[in-house]
C-alpha cells in the first residue's frame, strides 16, 4: 500500500510525522523511527527565549562574580568557544541530515517579529528540509487586542517566509476566534501549511505550598476530537497542507485525522508512552485498515469527513452542540 | 628595563601570570598545578589551553595534571623530571615552602627545570596573600637558582631565559617577579612567538636531558642512603655546574638579545656612570627606582640602580662589574624580612661580594640595608628619595624600614608623601567600582584597546577591598607614549570615574583627582540635581581643584539596554568620550570591536545588548557646571561614630575602616598577631539595596529566616512585654506563640546597615497572606527610606534581654535560632551557603567553642582585617579562633584539642588534691559536670562561680593555679573547620589520623565542591561532570566519599548535612557530633558562587540535590553500633527526581554543554548512574542487619543469648 503524502511540498512516504520532540535528540533514535516508517521528523523547538536568554545568563554567571576579590578573579575556565542551544541546535540538524534520508523540520518557537527569526535562515542553511514555526502566545494583558495579537503573528510568519527558501508551516492554537480566517491569513503571508494544534501545558495549584505548579502531561485520545472538529473545517477551505497533532494515538485516530484533511499526522506523546517501536504498530494499522476498506491512497480517504464531504455538516457547527445538550435527560 | 625596539614583534596587553605561562605551556611536556594565590592564574592558563588542545612547541598538548598540594605537586615534578618529561610549575607564597623538601632533592640530583612563583608574603603574625619576596628567600638554601623579573615584559623574556638555561646548567629555576604588583598588572608587552622561543632553546640539551630519564632499559638507582664516608664528597659534587651556571645564563641572556633585541644581565646597572649613591634592589621597586634616579640626576645628583636578576648564584665578577668605580654609598633594598639575622638576604650578599671581592676601590664604600614593601607595601618614588636621602646622610640608617613608621624600633625612614614623579605625557585613570558592576573587567578591556589599537603602552592595576563581595574596586590605568615604568598607585589622576553614587560622601573618590581633572559619576539624578545631592566636601573639592563634573545614570541607560546593573559599558564608553585617549568614532568603533570579539561567541544578544548601552551612552552624559561656592544646602556627610566602641575598635578599627590603615605606626598592631573578636559590627557597609521587612501579622514564628542568614542581620528575639518601655516609634512585636512564655511579645528584626540584600531569608519564608500569597511574612523594600528607622529599631532589639539558653529547646530550629549567634556580619558573599552552618554551630555551643580553621574561604570572612565577625556574648563568652595554615588545621585542631584537655585534666586534678578544703557536694557536682545540655552547662558555670568564690579567700598555692583554670571545668569543645580543598586534598593524610586517633574533636567540612576561595577550582570534592577551573573538559570521575572513608572507622561520628533541604537534620547532626564522645565528621552541603547560580536559590539548590540523590543526608553513630542496631541512618528519601533537575540550575554543569555537547551529554549520564549506584550503596548499608545464623548444634537458649549480645 502507498502511504506517502504531500505535505508542504514536500513529498513523505508516509503521513507519519515525529512531532517536536526529545526523538530527534539522538540521531540513533531518529534512525530507528525513520526506520520504523516515519515520513518526516520536526525537530525540538528552539524558543525565543533560549536564544537571547542562554548568551545573557551564560554572561552573567560567568561575569558578575568575577573581579571582586584579589584571590579570584574568577570563578570559571575561561572557554574560546562557546556553542550555545542555538549553534548546538544547527549542529543537530546537520547530524539529522547526514543521518537520515527523510526530511528534517526544524522547529522555531517564539511570539514577535524579531531578531530570533532570522534563525529560520539558519535552520535552512544547516540544512533543514522545512520551518515549523510554533507561535505560542500568551496575552495576559488587557489593552492587547485580538487584532493586534493574530496582526502580530501573521507579521512574523511572514518575516520567516521571506527569509527562507524552505517551506514553513505554522503550528497554532485552538484559541483564536476564527481560526480559519486566521488560517487564511497565514498562507496569505506565505506558510505552506499549518498544525493543529499547539497543546499547552496547563498551571495547576499546589493548595497546601500556595504556588503554581507546572504540569507536563502527554495527550489523551480526547484531545483529538478538537483537532478533528478544525480540520474538518479548515481542510476545504485551505490551499496548503495540514497535520494534526495532539491525541493521535491509535490506528483509528490516524484514519479520522487524514479523514478529517491532514496531510501528516505528528506523534509524540504515543510514542513517548509506548516507544519508538510503536510507530510501526501504527504504520501497519494504517496499511491494514485502509487495505480493509478498500482504499487505494491517501489522497482517496483525506477529507472525506471534512465540513464540505461529511454527510453531516451541522455536527460540526453550533447545531451539534445544541442537539447534544438538549440529549440529557436527568 | 630592557629596551623595547623590537619592530617585528607583536604586542599583546596581558599580565604577567599570562605572559610567563605562555612560554611555559609552550616549553614544556608536563605541568604540575595546584592553586594559590597569586600564582594560580598561570596553572588556569595552562589547563584551559591543554582544554583547548593548544600545542607546545614540539607539536603536543602539555600534559596539566592537578596535585593534592604543592608538596605532591613537587613530588610529581620530581618523578617528570627523572622520567625525562620537560616539567614545570608555578607556586607562590606556604605552595613553595611545601615544595622545599623536594627542590633538595632536584637540585641535590641536577635536575633542570623552572618553577614560576609569583612571590608573595609568608603566613607569620597573620595571613597576607600580597606580594613580597619571602617565599623565594626561604629557597636560598635548597639549591635552586633565583632569577628575578621586574616587569611584565622581563617576567616573560625571563621565563624563557630561565627555562634554557636551566636545561643547559642542569641546575633548577626558581623565576620570580612580584605577586599581584606584576603577576596582576596588566601592560602591553611583546609577544614571544614560538620562532623566538626555538631560535633561544637549544635542543641538545634537551636531547641530553631526555637521554638521562630513567628506563629500565638502562636502569640506574637514585636516593641512596650514604654513609659518612661519602656524603659530603657528594654534596659537593655538583660544584662545577653552580660554578659555571652564571656565564650559561648570560649566555642564554645575550643569545635571547641577540633574537629578540631586549638585553639583559646578571646585574644591570642604570643610573649616573659616575654615581655616588648607588641603590640594589629586586623586582618591581627597580622600575620605580630607575626613574627616581633618572629624576635626581637630571637635578645634578649622581645616583644609579643595580637590577639584581640573577641572585643565587651570586656572581660576584658581575656583580663587581656593574658597580660604579666611583660610588661611595651603597644602599641595599630588600623585600623581604628574617627577624634576628644581621640583615636581610641581598644585603648580606653585597657584603659578602665587597669582602670577598676585594673591591678595588678607593676605600670601601659604606652599605647599608632597608626593608620595604612587604605584603604588597606600596613603594613609591617618594620612599625611592628618602633611602637616597638617607644614604647622603653623614651617618645613614643601617637596617632601615621604608613605607611604614615605626615607632616601636625607630628603624623607619620618614619620607615626602605627596612627592609624585608622573611624567606629563602620561595619562592617569582612577576609577572607583564595585565588583559586581563590571569596572574592573571594562577597564582591562579598555586598557587592550588602547595597548593593541593605539602606539600608546598601557599599564593597569587593580586594587579590591577584604570582602568576599560587595567590595569596592579601584582601578589605575595609565597610558602614555613609552613603557609605563610606575609600578605603584597614582594619587593624581586626570580621570576620575565613580560608578557607584553611594560611594559619594563615604569614599574619598576626589582624593585621587589631580586639579583641573575630569571627574565621572553615575548618577540617579540629572546634573543640577546631582549637584545638589553632593556633599559638602565633595562640593568644596571640586571648586577647590577646579574639576570637570560629568554625571550619567549608567544605571538607567545599561538597564533600558538590558544589561541590568552591568554599567561597564556604559562608563566605558563615556570615558574614551571625555579622555580623548582615541577620537571618539574610533574609540566607539573599537569599543564594539571588543565587544564583539569578548561576546560573539557567548551569544549575539548580549553583543547587541553591549552595543545598545554604548550608543545609548553619550547621549546621556551631562556636565555639571560648577558654581563658585558650594550650595548652602549641601549635606555635610557624618564620618562614621565609634564613641560607643572598645578602646580598640577607637583606636585601630576605627582608622582601617577609614583606609588609614597605611599610616598606622607599628605601635598600633597587636604583637603577635591576636587581634580582638567582635568588630564587624562596627563596620557599617550599608551594601544592601533591599532589605526585608517584617509582616507579624503573617509570621509564624518559625524563625527559618534567621536561620538560613548568612549574616546573622535578621534575628528573632522574645521578651516580657515590660521590656517594649521605651521601644521607638514603629518597632514591630507581636504575641510571642508559646504556652510556656504568657505574656511575651516576638519580634524579628532586620540589621539595616548589615544585610547584604541576598533575599535568601524571604525565600525561605513560609507564612504567606491567605489571600495574597505573593506577599509573604517578609519582603524585600528598598533599604534607604527605612534606615532611620530600622536603625533605631535594631539598636532597641539589641538591648532587650536574650532568652535563657537554658528554656530553650537546642532541638529545634526555632529554639537555636532565640540563641544568639557568635558570628555576624561577616565578609562572606551575599547568600553565602557555608556561614548558616558556623552561625548554628555558634549558636549551639559558641560560649565554649574554640575553632582551629583552615586556609579558605571561611578563613577570610572569618578573619580577614579589618573587622573580626565572631563575637561574644552579654558575658563575655565566645568562639576563640585562629587558623594555622591550609595543609595543617586538623593537626592544629587536634593540638588545641590536647591543650584543651591538659588544662581540663589540671584543673580537676587541683579540684581532688584541695577537695578537702571545699565543700564536698560542690567537688563532686564540679567533677562530675562540665558537660551535657544547656541546663548542665549552666549548672556547671554556677558551681565553677561558687568555687572561684572560695578560692579568693585561700592561700593554698594550688587554690592560686586552679582559680586561674577554674573556668576548664566547663568542657570546651574544639571544632576544626575548613573546606574541601583542605578536608579532600591537602589536609586530607591529617585529618584521616586526627579522625583515627578518636580524640574528641569535631570536624566540620564546609563543601563547595571546589577551592572556592581562590576562584573555583577542582578539588576531590567537585563532582562527576561539573565544570571547574584546573577541570576546564569536565570532570571525569567521582566525587571522593569522605563521610564512607570516615565511617569504616566505626569509631567516627559521620553526618552529611544540607540545611536548605532539611534544616531539622542539620540541627539535630551538629548537636549529635557534639554530644558524641569521640571524633565526628559533619560535611555540609554549601551552595557557593562557583556554581554559576543566582545565590538567592540556594536553598532550592540544596533541596534539589537532596532529592535527585546527589546528596544523600545521613548521620552515622558508633553509639548506634555499639547497642546492636544499624549505625547509618540515611534521613533523605531515594532518588525522586533526575539529577538533571538539579544540575540543569548550575553553569558548573550546564558550561559543559556549551562548550563540548558530546562529553557533556556521557559525563552526565555517568553521573545520574552514579548518583543511583551511590544512592543504592547508601540504602545497603542502611539496611537492617539479620542476626547472624546461629550454629546448628547450639542450644536454643544459647542461641537467644547470643543474638542478644550481637
Amino acid at each position: 500500500m502507498n502511504l506517502s503524502t504531500d505535505y508542504l511540498g514536500l513529498k513523505l512516504r508516509t503521513p507519519f510525522v515525529i512531532g517536536a520532540s526529545p526523538f530527534c535528540e539522538s540521531t540513533a533514535v531518529a534512525r530507528q523511527l525513520q526506520d520504523g516508517g516515519a515520513g518526516a521528523l520536526v525537530m525540538r523547538s528552539l524558543f525565543e527565549e533560549q536564544i537571547d536568554a542562554e548568551s545573557r545568563a551564560l554572561v552573567h554567571h560567568l561575569e558578575t562574580p568575577a573581579d571582586s576579590n584579589p584571590e579570584a578573579l574568577s570563578y570559571f575556565p575561561q572557554f574560546s568557544e562557546y556553542l550555545l542551544s542555538p549553534e548546538r541546535y544547527l549542529g543537530q540538524i546537520a547530524d539529522l541530515k547526514r543521518a537520515l534520508t527523510i526530511p528534517v523540520i526544524a522547529s522555531l518557537n517564539g511570539t514577535r517579529p524579531g531578531g530570533w527569526t532570522d534563525y529560520a535562515r539558519r535552520f535552512e542553511q544547516a540544512g533543514a528540509d522545512a520551518i515549523e514555526l510554533n507561535l505560542y502566545q500568551l496575552v495576559t494583558d488587557a489593552a492587547t487586542t485580538a487584532d493586534s495579537v493574530e496582526s502580530e503573528m501573521v507579521e512574523t510568519v511572514r518575516q520567516v517566509v521571506r527569509s527562507v527558501q524552505v517551506p514553513v508551516a505554522v503550528k497554532i492554537s485552538p484559541f483564536h476566534t476564527s481560526p480559519a480566517q486566521f488560517v487564511t491569513a497565514l498562507e496569505g503571508a506565505g506558510a505552506k501549511g499549518v498544525v493543529l494544534f499547539n497543546r499547552f501545558y496547563q498551571p495547576d495549584f499546589n493548595i497546601e505550598e500556595m504556588v503554581v505548579s507546572p504540569q507536563l502531561a502527554l495527550s489523551d485520545r480526547s484531545e483529538l476530537l478538537l483537532r478533528l472538529r478544525w480540520l474538518a473545517i479548515i481542510s476545504p477551505q485551505m490551499r496548503g497542507s495540514l497535520a494534526a497533532t495532539g491525541g493521535v494515538h491509535t490506528t483509528t485516530d490516524v484514519v479520522k485525522a487524514l479523514l478529517a484533511g491532514a496531510h501528516t499526522v505528528q506523534l509524540v506523546s504515543v510514542l513517548l508512552r509506548h516507544g519508538p517501536r510503536f510507530l510501526t504498530t501504527l504504520v501497519n494499522g494504517l496499511q491494514d485498515w485502509l487495505r480493509e476498506h478498500e482504499y487505494q491512497s491517501l489522497d482517496q480517504l483525506r477529507g472525506a469527513m471534512s465540513h464540505r464531504r461529511c454527510p453531516d455538516p451541522a455536527a460540526f457547527e453550533r447545531a451539534n452542540y445544541i442537539r447534544i445538550l438538549q440529549s440529557w435527560r436527568v | 628595563m630592557s629596551s623595547h625596539s623590537i619592530p617585528q614583534s607583536r604586542y599583546i596587553t596581558c599580565d604577567a601570570n599570562e605572559a610567563v605561562a605562555s612560554v611555559a605551556y609552550r616549553l614544556n611536556e608536563l605541568i604540575a598545578i595546584y592553586p594559590i594565590t597569586p600564582s594560580s592564574a598561570m596553572a588556569e592558563s595552562c589547563d584551559e589551553w591543554m582544554a583547548q588542545g593548544v600545542k607546545n612547541l614540539w607539536g603536543q598538548i602539555p600534559r596539566v595534571v592537578q596535585l593534592q598540594s604543592e608538596g605532591g605537586v613537587a613530588g610529581a615534578v620530581h618523578g617528570g623530571l627523572l622520567g625525562g618529561a620537560l616539567t614545570t610549575t608555578f607556586t607562590a607564597s606556604q605552595g613553595l615552602l611545601l615544595m622545599i623538601p623536594n627542590l633538595y632533592k632536584i637540585a641535590g640530583e641536577l635536575l633542570p627545570f623552572t618553577c614560576h612563583v609569583s612571590a608573595r608574603a609568608l603566613a607569620a603574625q597573620g595571613l597576607s596573600i600580597f606580594g613580597d619576596h619571602q617565599d623565594v628567600m626561604a629557597c636560598r638554601a635548597t639549591g635552586v637558582t633565583l632569577l628575578c623579573s621586574n616587569s611584565g615584559q622581563e617576567a616573560h623574556d625571563l621565563a624563557l631565559i630561565a627555562h634554557t638555561a636551566s636545561y643547559r646548567a642542569r641546575v633548577p629555576f626558581i623565576h620570580f617577579f612580584d605577586g599581584f604588583r606584576t603577576s596582576h598588572e596588566v601592560s602591553k608587552l611583546a609577544l614571544l612567538s614560538d620562532d623566538d622561543l626555538r631560535a633561544v632553546i637549544d635542543e641538545t640539551d634537551i636531547a641530553a636531558f631526555r637521554g638521562r630519564a630513567m628506563t629500565p632499559d638502562r636502569p640506574t638507582l637514585r636516593g641512596t642512603a650514604q654513609n659518612p664516608d661519602v656524603y659530603f664528597q657528594g654534596r659537593e659534587a655538583v660544584n662545577p655546574f653552580y660554578a659555571r651556571l652564571p656565564q650559561i645564563v648570560q649566555e642564554t641572556m645575550d643569545r635571547f638579545a641577540r633574537v629578540t633585541g631586549r638585553a639583559y644581565h646578571l646585574f644591570d646597572y642604570y643610573g649616573h656612570p659616575e654615581a655616588d649613591r648607588v641603590l640594589i634592589a629586586m623586582g618591581s621597586s627597580i622600575e620605580t627606582i630607575g626613574e627616581t634616579v633618572a629624576w635626581a640626576n637630571a637635578r645634578g645628583e649622581k645616583t644609579g640602580v643595580i637590577a639584581v636578576r640573577l641572585f643565587l648564584p651570586f656572581h660576584l665578577p658581575a656583580f663587581l662589574a656593574a658597580l660604579p668605580k666611583t660610588v661611595q654609598s651603597i644602599g641595599v633594598l630588600d623585600r623581604t624580612k628574617e627577624p634576628g639575622a644581621i640583615g636581610e638576604p641581598l644585603y648580606l650578599n653585597v657584603l659578602g661580594a665587597l669582602a670577598e671581592g676585594r673591591h678595588p676601590l678607593a676605600g670601601s664604600p659604606r652599605v647599608v640595608g632597608g626593608r620595604y614593601g612587604l605584603g604588597s607595601k606600596e613603594f613609591t618614588p617618594g620612599m625611592v628619595r628618602a633611602v637616597l636621602a638617607n644614604l647622603a646622610a653623614a651617618c645613614p640608617r643601617n637596617h632601615f624600614t621604608i613605607g611604614i613608621t615605626d615607632d616601636v624600633s625607630g628603624t623607619s625612614l620618614p619620607w615626602d608623601l605627596e612627592f609624585d614623579l608622573e611624567a606629563a605625557d602620561v595619562r592617569r585613570c582612577v576609577f572607583v567600582g564595585l565588583g559586581a558592576d563590571g569596572t574592573v573587567g571594562a577597564n582591562k578591556n579598555s586598557i587592550k584597546i588602547i595597548g593593541e589599537q593605539t602606539e600608546n603602552f598601557a599599564q593597569g592595576y587593580f586594587v579590591y577591598d577584604s570582602k568576599k563581595s560587595g567590595s569596592m574596586t579601584t582601578s589605575h590605568l595609565r597610558f602614555g607614549p613609552r613603557p609605563v615604568r610606575a609600578p605603584y598607585l597614582i594619587r593624581h589622576a586626570d580621570f576620575v570615574a565613580c560608578s557607584q553614587f553611594s560611594f559619594v560622601g563615604r569614599t574619598d573618590v576626589l582624593g585621587f583627582a589631580a586639579p583641573g581633572a575630569t571627574v565621572l559619576v553615575n548618577s540617579p539624578y540629572d546634573a543640577a540635581a546631582t549637584w545638589q545631592k553632593l556633599p559638602r566636601e565633595w562640593q568644596e573639592t571640586l571648586i577647590a581643584k577646579q574639576l570637570k563634573l560629568y554625571v550619567i545614570d549608567a544605571t538607567q541607560v545599561a538597564q533600558a539596554s538590558g544589561m541590568g546593573r552591568r554599567t561597564n559599558t556604559v562608563l566605558q564608553t563615556c570615558f574614551f568620550a571625555l579622555s580623548g585617549v582615541l577620537p571618539k568614532d574610533e574609540a566607539i568603533k573599537q569599543i564594539k570591536k571588543a565587544i564583539a570579539k569578548t561576546y560573539g561567541r557567548k551569544g549575539e544578544q548580549v553583543v547587541k545588548m553591549n552595543y545598545a548601552a554604548v550608543d545609548a551612552a553619550l547621549a546621556a552624559l551631562h556636565e555639571v557646571a560648577i558654581p563658585a561656592t558650594p550650595a548652602a544646602t549641601a549635606i555635610v556627610s557624618v564620618p562614621p561614630s565609634f564613641g560607643h566602641a572598645p578602646e580598640f575598635v577607637q583606636k585601630v578599627t576605627a582608622r582601617l575602616l577609614a583606609n588609614e590603615g597605611d599610616l598606622m605606626p607599628v605601635s598600633a598592631m597587636p604583637l603577635d598577631g591576636c587581634w580582638p573578636t567582635g568588630t564587624a559590627r562596627f563596620e557599617k557597609r550599608n551594601i544592601a539595596l533591599e532589605i526585608p521587612v517584617w509582616d507579624a501579622s503573617i509570621c509564624i514564628q518559625c524563625n527559618k529566616c534567621a536561620l538560613v542568614c548568612p549574616h546573622a542581620a535578621i534575628r528573632p528575639k522574645f521578651y516580657a512585654n515590660a521590656e517594649l518601655a521605651g521601644a521607638p516609634e514603629g518597632f514591630q512585636s507581636t504575641a510571642f506563640r508559646a504556652k510556656e512564655f504568657p505574656d511575651h511579645r516576638y519580634t524579628l528584626q532586620v540589621a539595616p546597615e548589615d544585610c547584604t540584600g541576598c533575599s535568601i531569608c524571604v525565600q525561605v519564608c513560609p507564612a504567606k497572606d491567605k489571600s495574597n500569597p505573593r506577599h509573604k511574612a517578609i519582603d524585600m523594600v528598598a533599604q534607604e527610606p527605612r534606615l532611620e528607622s530600622e536603625r533605631a529599631n535594631w539598636d532597641f532589639f539589641m538591648k532587650l534581654p536574650d532568652p535563657d539558653r537554658a528554656r530553650l529547646d537546642a532541638s529545634t530550629v526555632k529554639g537555636t535560632q532565640f540563641m544568639v549567634p557568635l558570628i555576624e556580619f561577616s565578609g562572606a558573599c551575599a547568600g553565602c551557603g557555608e556561614t548558616p552552618y558556623l552561625k548554628l554551630l555558634t549558636q549551639l555551643v559558641g560560649d565554649r567553642l574554640i575553632i582551629a580553621n583552615a586556609t579558605g574561604c571561611s578563613s577570610i570572612y572569618g578573619g580577614n582585617l579589618p573587622t573580626t565577625p565572631y563575637c561574644s556574648n552579654r558575658d563575655g563568652r565566645g568562639p576563640t579562633w585562629a587558623n594555622s595554615l591550609f595543609e595543617d588545621n586538623a593537626e592544629f585542631g587536634y593540638g588545641l584539642h590536647l591543650a584543651a584537655e591538659q588544662r581540663s585534666r589540671t584543673a580537676r586534678e587541683l579540684l581532688q588534691r584541695l577537695a578537702s578544703e571545699l565543700p564536698e557536694a560542690l567537688v563532686t557536682g564540679l567533677l562530675a559536670g562540665g558537660k551535657g545540655d544547656e541546663a548542665a552547662v549552666a549548672a556547671q558555670r554556677e558551681r565553677v562561680k561558687a568555687l572561684k568564690s572560695v578560692l579568693v579567700g585561700s592561700t593554698h598555692l594550688d587554690a592560686a593555679r586552679l582559680l586561674t583554670l577554674a573556668d576548664e571545668l566547663v568542657t570546651k569543645s574544639v571544632w576544626i573547620i575548613g573546606g574541601d580543598g583542605w578536608a579532600y586534598d591537602i589536609g586530607f593524610g591529617g585529618l584521616d589520623h586526627v579522625l583515627a586517633s578518636g580524640a574528641n574533636v569535631k570536624v566540620l567540612v564546609l563543601d563547595t565542591e571546589v577551592y572556592s576561595n581562590t576562584g573555583g577550582q577542582s578539588s576531590k570534592a567537585t563532582p562527576l561532570s561539573a565544570v571547574a577551573k584546573f577541570a576546564a573538559g569536565g570532570k571525569g570521575t567521582a566525587k571522593k566519599d569522605l563521610g564512607l572513608m570516615a565511617m569504616q572507622y566505626g569509631h567516627v561520628y559521620v553526618a552529611r548535612i544540607a540545611f536548605g533541604a532539611k534544616d531539622s537534620q542539620t540541627v539535630t547532626a551538629l548537636r549529635e557530633a557534639e554530644a558524641h564522645d569521640g571524633p565526628a565528621l559533619v560535611i555540609a552541603y554549601s551552595h557557593c558562587i562557583a556554581h554559576g547560580f543566582p545565590l538567592h536559590l540556594g536553598l532550592e539548590q540544596q533541596k534539589l540535590a537532596v532529592d535527585s540523590g546527589y546528596w544523600p543526608l545521613f548521620r552515622y553513630d558508633p553509639k548506634l553500633a555499639a547497642a546492636g542496631e544499624v549505625a547509618l541512618k540515611l534521613d533523605s528519601a531515594p532518588p525522586k527526581i533526575d539529577l538533571a533537575r538539579f544540575t540543569a540550575n548550575e553553569t558548573r554543569f550546564g558550561i559543559l554543554q556549551n562548550v563540548a555537547p558530546d562529553r557533556a551529554a556521557e559525563l552526565a549520564g555517568q553521573a545520574q548512574a552514579y548518583v543511583r549506584r551511590h544512592y543504592s550503596l547508601y540504602q545497603q548499608l542502611a539496611a537492617p542487619v539479620a542476626p547472624p545464623p546461629a550454629p546448628a548444634s547450639a542450644p536454643a537458649s544459647d542461641n537467644r543469648s547470643s543474638s542478644a549480645a550481637s
